[in-house]
């Protein structure tokens, strides 16, 4: 029950920080120099198409006016309509949106599956040739900026050794589309497509290796330490003690106590993927959220802005708190008590 | 006399363990020798820091090596020298031969599993390496009956809790389970129920007496309480500075100590010596990096002679009253 009130509380002060967010966000786009409709329009169109636009998107309205008119429709689920493709901005990012998410999915799931046993072969050969190379490797992943790492493995796998495809999210001869979750692993399994599943699976490869090297990087490092601090403790000479083997004392009775810092370094690690992304996306021409992002930014496309920024925020509370709930499921200490 | 052949469950040969740290080495065992005959009540006494704790870790294979370095001497269990024996074959004697009472309740349950989880691991395995078939129910029963014969109120309900869930006695008495489930024939206990308040500790006491005397189990204990040695052991052995410096019959030792040493202990507890005046004893022990040539307690003994001080005194073998002094060699 304590439990259940503590995901409230973070669910509740993760609602005050959007809220926060969506004032922040919606003051800096407006404070920028420029006039987003004259760049919407182009240098060519005349002052009264200009000044059109502005009213019939509400820029010439007070500041509150218009925040107040923003929140009403993000209310009911409307992201407005972009200034630059008058389309709605709800369009724009359900179709990216799906793409980003699959990326950082597949990233994420590498940097588990790649972190966390070198952090566990780190900690278990401690200061022996294994440890000084995983840590070596954690901080190369960590300092290497990630479109370095996208355009190395674009060239070298996919130029060079002609293995992997090098953009986009699908070969052009397959025809499938994504209806269900706009995942397009998950789509192509759901549909019983191993073929396009095989596909997919082969485009997300290189950039979700480009993305995950840095947050590999931090989960080995992380749970490298955490598991040393488990291994002093008395449950695991214990555990020795009562004839427990090393194999299920090091990957079942250290490893899940360690747990919960590296998963809450992923809740953290969230933010900076979906920004580190757009440049993963640009690079690999992966039709995905971030680089719209980024595109709309310096288009200064209002609407899509704010929509980029409030979906990224949602999508980085819902993470943590899946996350809070998770870390309540691996340590029953903060499930029971409630306290973290 | 080896072990073997004084009849003894284990017995431990001079033992030397040390501890490498920051480029020093500290000599911390020099020269245990203890025996634990089967179904005897063995106690381990002296002042903390001499070396106890290592010695239960040295026994049973927990020591960290590095630091830690066995140097010299000889574990023997059952006629197997567990120094010299294969890493997997010592480990399966781990839990089912010979197993451990942890001294800190707090820490020494894995606070994200079940006691049921944790109890059925030990099982398992145990049945695993022993070519023991059971079922899940049958190991199940097993689990609820351990933790009955420890006086667990509601075993069902204890094994799905999680340990935060339960107070230090309560985790005690799943330790001493724990220990029991695979009806090990040694017992080792460093200190039970030392981190519990006084009235606990002596109800853990005396259920693990209880349960060792019904089973028959040999128990090697480690503990600071002078009066539950007088009252329960068998034999005692006293430790200063990384040796067990005398070894007698519990009621010899009480009688007539021979050790100054043993005598400085017990003249700390007013009511075994009957001076009812507390005193501790003067000095502290020595730096085991820099031991002093001789023998370690010289420093602070009140009947040191020259000879005490540059050579050390041997260790008599044998089941009777034993001390490592000078004077028990003279007399
Ligand atoms: N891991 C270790 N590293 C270095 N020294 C240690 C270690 N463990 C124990 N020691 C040393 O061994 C000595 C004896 O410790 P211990 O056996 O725990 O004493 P006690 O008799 O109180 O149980 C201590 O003084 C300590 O300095
Ligand atoms: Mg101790």
């Amino acid at each position: 029950m304590e439990f259940v009130f503590f995901l409230i509380r973070r669910l509740a002060w993760s609602l005050v920080v959007l809220a926060g967010l969506s004032v922040l966000i919606f003051l800096i786009a407006r404070v920028v120099p420029g006039d987003p409709a004259r760049l919407a329009m182009g240098p060519r169109a005349s002052d009264v198409q200009v000044a059109q636009l502005r009213a019939e998107m509400g820029l010439d309205r007070p500041l509150p006016e218009q925040y107040a008119r923003y929140i009403g429709g993000l209310l009911h689920g409307d992201l407005g309509r972009s200034l630059l493709s008058r389309r709605s901005v709800n369009d724009d990012i359900r179709e990216t949106f799906a793409a980003t998410f699959e990326l950082v999915l597949a990233t994420i799931t590498l940097a588990v599956l790649i972190g966390i046993p070198l952090g566990v072969a780190a900690a278990t050969w401690k200061d022996a040739t294994v440890d000084n190379a995983v840590r070596l490797v954690a901080i190369l992943g960590a300092v290497t900026p990630s479109f370095f790492l996208a355009l190395l493995l674009q060239i070298l796998a996919g130029y060079e050794l002609h293995m992997l495809p090098t953009t986009g999210r699908m070969a052009p001869s397959i025809s499938f589309v994504p209806d269900i979750t706009g995942l397009m692993t998950l789509d192509a399994l759901l549909h019983l497509r191993f073929d396009v599943f095989a596909d997919a699976l082969r485009h997300l490869l290189l950039p979700s290796l480009a993305l995950a090297a840095a947050t590999t990087g931090q989960i080995a490092r992380i749970t490298r330490s955490s598991m040393i601090d488990v291994a002093r403790q008395d449950f695991i000479d214990a555990a020795r003690a009562f004839g427990i083997p090393a194999r299920v004392r090091i990957w079942k009775y250290m490893l899940r106590p360690s747990f919960v810092p590296p998963l809450t370094i992923l809740g953290l690690e969230f933010a900076s993927l979906i920004g580190n992304a757009f440049v993963v996306e640009l690079v690999f021409a992966w039709p995905g959220m971030a680089s719209y992002g980024v595109r709309t930014i310096l288009q200064k496309d209002l609407n899509a802005v704010m929509g980029v920024v409030m979906v990224s925020g949602v999508f980085f509370v819902l993470v943590n708190l899946a996350i809070d709930v998770l870390v309540g499921f691996v340590d029953p200490r903060i499930r029971i008590t409630g306290a973290r | 006399m080896n072990g073997a052949a004084s009849g003894a469950l284990l017995s431990v040969r001079d033992l030397a363990v040390t501890f490498d740290t920051y480029g020093r080495t500290a000599q911390v065992l020099d020269g245990v020798s203890l025996d634990v005959p089967a179904r005897r009540h063995v106690a381990l006494v002296g002042e903390s820091g001499c070396g106890k704790s290592v010695t239960m870790r040295a026994i049973m294979g927990l020591l960290r090596e590095p630091p830690a370095r066995v140097t010299a001497g000889e574990i023997i269990f059952e006629g197997h020298d567990l120094l010299r024996l294969k890493p997997r074959a010592r480990m399966g004697l781990c839990g089912t031969a010979m197993s451990m009472v942890f001294q800190d309740p707090m820490t020494s349950l894995n606070p994200v599993f079940t006691i049921g989880d944790q109890m059925r691991a030990i099982l398992a395995h145990a049945d695993r390496r022993l070519g023991r078939r059971r079922s899940r129910a049958e190991r199940h029963a097993r689990i609820i009956a351990v933790l009955g014969q420890v006086r667990m109120p509601d075993p069902e309900r204890i094994a799905r809790a999680w340990p935060i869930m339960l107070s230090g006695g309560m985790r005690q008495r799943v330790l001493i389970a724990m220990a029991l489930l695979n009806e090990p024939r040694l017992l080792i206990a460093d200190e039970p129920g030392t981190a519990l308040d006084v009235t606990t500790q002596a109800q853990i006491l005396r259920l693990l007496r209880e349960l060792v005397q019904a089973r028959g189990l040999a128990l090697l204990m480690i503990t600071h309480n002078l009066g539950v040695v007088r009252e329960a052991a068998d034999y005692v052995h006293v430790m200063y500075a990384g040796a067990v410096v005398e070894a007698a019959p519990a009621a010899a030792l009480f009688a007539a100590p021979r050790h100054p040493y043993t005598r400085a202990l017990l003249d700390c507890v007013p009511m075994l010596s009957g001076g009812g005046r507390f005193r501790g004893i003067d000095g502290a022990p020595p730096d085991y990096t820099s031991p002093p040539p001789g023998c370690r307690f010289a420093p602070r003994c009140a009947a040191a002679m020259p000879r005490c001080r540059t050579a050390p005194p041997a260790f008599p073998v044998g089941p009777d009253h034993r001390a490592a002094c000078w004077l028990v060699e003279a007399a």
